[in-house]
């Protein structure tokens, strides 16, 4: 197999599985946290507005880990830089 | 498919290019100084005071309390950096209703901007309140071996300040242009509702994380 066909293959597999694996994580995480939020907030409702304040902060914290895999998958199918230079290659030739 | 903002080239002149980054942000800039230089011309402290400066009162008001909850005690002090901070996010991202308008913060020159802006400000609100020694002794809390430890993590916050919020506008406007490739009409306008949403709440991150770092710089270790 040549050079561009092995580096298509690899890109679009890696940017599947990066995408899918790289959201596992933080979904059970996120469900840990709010589920632990809302129990909390069932016990002290007059702490809401800090408990509700912190709740958003930690789930972008652990949101900003898929938003990782996110870019890596899109900078895989849309701005590989491996692809653009085979490409910049074939061309020039 | 463009990925940024910053691939839409006006100008360019050697090294100097003017693209759409640039552009949209100077604009937003202008629309937002000259908007409240216009409302706050006249300022009035009657009962009766017109719809926009309630307004610009509602948004300060707001944002000092926030920031006094979070546990900085002197708020006006930090007021205008965090202030503008939320506001620039708020609006850039909030303009997407704009047809043809591409939003500034889903370039990484503008995140890695804001979040540089961030790390060069911590240092200097900490040096204000504690003086220069009091805020390098900081690092060497709770042990000294702590100190490379603490280095990187100041340096890992401010990347992941910048990816963050560029990830996640960057990821909006993509999905939507996806979508529209698949199945428009209906589909991409919920999409777009997510991605109202989720600009309004990474300019409340951003600032709120801004917020949080600055106070654990310059807390006292009298308290």
């Amino acid at each position: 197999m040549e050079g561009m066909t092995l580096i298509a293959i690899i890109s679009i597999i890696t940017a599947g599985v990066t995408i899918a694996l790289g959201s596992i994580g933080p979904a059970l995480g996120e469900g840990r946290a709010v589920s632990t939020a809302l129990s909390s907030l069932a016990q002290q409702p007059d702490a809401a507005s800090t408990i509700t304040r912190t709740l958003f902060v930690g789930l972008a914290m652990i949101e900003s880990i898929a938003i990782y895999c996110l870019v890596i998958s899109m900078i895989l199918i849309f701005a590989n830089p491996f692809w653009n230079h085979v490409i910049a290659q074939a061309t020039g030739k | 498919m463009r990925l940024t903002p910053d691939e839409l080239v006006f100008w360019r002149y050697g090294f100097l290019v003017l693209n759409s980054t640039i552009v949209t942000t100077w604009v937003l800039m202008l629309v937002m100084t000259v908007g409240s230089w216009l409302i706050t011309r006249k300022l009035v402290t009657e009962v009766h005071i017109s719809r926009w400066q309630g307004f610009l009162e509602i948004v300060v008001t707001t944002i000092q309390k926030q920031i006094k909850e979070v546990g900085l005690h002197h708020p006006e002090r930090y007021l205008g950096f965090l202030g503008t901070l939320f506001l620039f996010i708020a609006v850039s991202n909030l303009c997407a209703i704009i047809p043809g308008y591409e939003a500034p913060t889903g370039s990484l020159s503008t995140t890695s901007a804001l979040a540089i802006s961030v790390f060069v400000a911590v240092p200097f609100f900490g040096i204000e309140e504690q003086g220069l020694g009091g805020y390098l002794k900081s690092y060497l809390k709770p042990t000294w071996i702590m100190l490379p430890f603490n280095i990187i993590s100041e340096l890992s916050r401010t990347f992941a300040l910048a990816i963050r919020l560029f990830g996640n506008i960057m990821s909006g406007t993509m999905i939507v242009g996806i979508l529209l490739t698949i199945t428009p009409l209906i589909f991409p306008d919920f999409m777009y509702l997510l991605g109202l949403l989720t600009g309004m709440v990474q300019a409340y991150i951003f600032s709120i994380l801004a917020t949080v770092y600055i106070a654990a710089a310059t807390r006292t270790r009298a308290e």
